[in-house]
């Protein structure tokens, strides 16, 4: 399977099970996605629930709004979250307040989907990764799906669940071969541990969870270490106790994002863990990201401007080599 | 026109007007705070348009105490809303700028212009969707149809066909700035009539708003297809109690206020048999009972308790576990 099917799959079942989820957004019914995540389900469900909208971010959320006031369940996909940002006003002022506002009495079980992140040579303004944007903003839940397992359980709780929930996904994951493995009792604002380890905590997620992973032997091998690696699964609300337990265990933390460093989440995650266990530490944190500059075109620029494989184990070693591991 | 209907105009429209002097004088005591937008002066507008539309969703800005109350939200809990009590129709969360009630229909009160104007597109959807042919109401300023969501909406709602009712109430004023040193041409209906049926109104006059409004709701649910109206209106109040207002001249004031709706409603209903000045008496003395029991409501509601600070920002009742 790929991981673009475990979201098809999602919402397939979510919409066979209940014909209030429709799904609208721009290239997604009669030409199948631009990057095939509803391919099959505008001749499986027709138009009046795979709805092809106009070019226009705004709208798309907005009339999912006004779909979810009417008692619908819209999914809205948003191309990339790049364009997200013509949707602004109503990702924020309106979605993000509207049950506030209200005294509770107006609740929007909707989700916004996007893919986020670098992929390849797509320039800048179709290149970036916004999630401390959306974690910033009280009264929206934001999930990032790692694996077929997160995208599958993560996108059919963002479906069930009354509250708004922002739904990142990883242009690069797309194609990518895996499974879903089967969870009785998923719990969406749960970390995960993705391999476990005694002496270096490292947290991440979506592309960067891979890129980590791949890098974990070299670094394990240079520094005589072992790595818990986890991934994070939900930007807001943050699963502090997962992470904080780890650290407790191994001593040292570095977190990996693939935002640029200046103002990423990964200054919320340490923020957040460090109040918990500062004490606790050997080593100050590290935190890894993107150069502070808009992704360039040219695919060497590109590369040099985001964490690789490489970079991180060599970054990692260094600082761990600094601190004594 | 019957008499019954003559009655219920100017029993809200007289409501709408002393409920919100009164709402001045309570600002200016301090009791309300933030800001508070009057429609005196629009009340023709919005009352003729929820008694001429009847049954469905109403989508509303921020100067929104009228719709409220001709919606059937009662007027203690909207005053208690405007003193941020508990009690308020939003909790005292929202203020007001942000009354709603889903039991009346009624979905704000928003304080971004033009922005809910696609929200009342996609609830039109929903309702067609699963069934429903009842239509929408979406009001809004001059000032919105100059903006994005105003475009998109008109271009969305009359492709996907549905039963919206865009209401345009043309005040001349987006703040203090007028209508035609943003807009190319002030006759506003032109914007939406190669999308959908378009036509402009006296905003001042109730039976002209009710009648028309009223012939578009017959035609968006028999049609299944949007409409717009252009209401010609006028505030009397600056755009907001903070605002001085001075950017519109004392004659023009002047000529406004003498086609007052209200005037208007009695000149007209008097002569033609269909209010009599007892019935008018009544309501005067009714309506001023009213909204002095809603503040005395308000004033004596309890404040918030601290922990609603936490309270209606996500669902507390949804199980965090998907099987």
């Amino acid at each position: 399977m790929l991981y673009r099917e475990a979201l098809n799959k999602a919402l397939d079942e979510m919409m066979s099970r209940d014909s209030s989820v429709v799904l609208l957004g721009e290239d997604i019914g009669f030409y199948g996605g631009n990057y095939k995540v509803t391919e099959g389900l505008y001749a499986r469900y027709g138009e009046k629930r795979v709805i092809d909208t106009p070019i226009a971010e705004n709208t798309i959320v907005g009339t999912a709004i006004g779909m979810a006031i009417g008692g619908l369940r819209p999914v809205a996909e948003i191309m990339t979250v790049n364009f997200s940002l013509i949707a602004f006003d109503q990702i924020v002022n309106q979605l993000a307040k509207i049950r506030y506002m209200s005294g509770g009495k107006i609740t929007l079980p909707m989700v916004i989907r996007m893919p986020q992140g670098v992929a390849k040579q797509l320039a800048a303004q179709h290149s970036q990764s916004l999630e401390r944007l959306f974690a910033s903003i009280p009264g929206l839940r934001v999930l990032v799906a790692s694996d077929a397992t997160t995208a599958y359980y993560g996108l059919k709780f963002a479906i069930s669940t009354d509250d708004p929930v922002i739904f990142l996904e990883h242009l690069l994951l797309y194609p990518e071969k895996m499974e879903i493995e089967e969870e009785k009792h998923f719990s969406p604002y749960r970390a995960r541990i993705k391999k476990e380890g005694e002496g270096i905590t490292i947290i991440s997620y979506l592309k960067m969870l891979h890129d980590t992973l791949k890098a974990v032997p070299t670094i394990e091998k240079e520094l005589d270490t072992t790595c818990e690696v986890i991934d994070l699964c939900s930007i807001n609300p943050l699963d502090v106790e997962t992470i904080s337990k780890s650290v407790k265990k191994t001593k040292r933390l570095v977190v990996i994002t693939e935002e640029p460093k200046t103002g990423s989440y990964a200054n919320e995650i340490l923020n957040k863990v460090l109040e918990e266990v500062f004490y606790e530490l050997d080593a100050p944190p590290l935190k890894i990201g993107a150069e502070d500059v808009p992704t360039p075109y040219n695919r060497t620029l590109e590369l040099a401007s985001i964490p690789t494989p490489e970079k991180i184990a060599k970054q990692i070693i260094i600082w761990g080599r600094k601190h004594g591991i | 026109m019957n008499k019954s209907y003559a009655e219920q105009f100017y029993y809200l429209m007289k409501l709408g007007r002393v409920f919100e002097l009164r709402a001045k004088e309570e600002y200016m005591k301090g009791n309300i705070g933030g800001f508070l937008h009057l429609a005196i002066g629009e009340e023709a507008v919005h009352v003729g348009s929820v008694l001429g539309f009847g049954k469905g969703d109403v989508f509303v800005h921020y100067r929104e105490h009228v719709y409220a109350l001709a919606k059937g939200i009662e007027p203690k809990y909207i005053m208690a809303e405007l003193f941020g009590k508990i009690t308020g129709v939003s909790k005292g969360k929202g203020g007001s700028m942000h009354l709603y009630d889903p039991k009346f229909n009624f979905y704000g009160g928003n304080a971004i212009v033009g922005a809910y104007i696609p929200h009342a597109v996609g609830t039109a959807f929903a309702r067609k969707y699963m069934g429903d042919t009842t239509g929408v109401l979406v009001a809004f300023g001059d000032g919105a149809t100059n903006s994005g969501n105003f475009f998109e909406s008109i271009n969305t709602a009359s492709k996907w066909e549905v039963p919206v009712l865009f209401l345009c109430e043309n005040n001349y004023y987006a703040i203090g700035t007028r209508i035609d040193r943003v807009s190319p041409f002030v006759d506003l209906y032109k914007k939406a009539k190669d999308y959908m049926p378009a036509k402009q109104v006296d905003g001042m006059n109730i039976f002209e708003v009710f009648d028309a409004v009223k012939k578009a709701k017959e035609y968006i649910e028999s049609e299944g297809k949007p409409y717009f109206i252009e209401a010609l209106t006028y505030r009397y109040e600056p755009h907001s109690i903070t605002d001085t207002g001075d950017y519109r001249s004392p004659r023009e004031l002047k000529i406004a206020k003498e086609k007052d709706p209200i005037e208007n409603l009695k000149a007209i209903a008097l002569r033609e048999g269909l209010l009599t000045e007892d019935y008018i008496k009544f309501v005067d003395d009714k309506v001023k009972q009213i909204v002095e029991d809603a503040v005395e409501f308000a004033i004596s509601s309890p404040e918030p308790p601290l922990e609603e600070l936490y309270k209606d920002v996500f669902c507390e009742v949804c199980i965090d576990v998907v099987s």
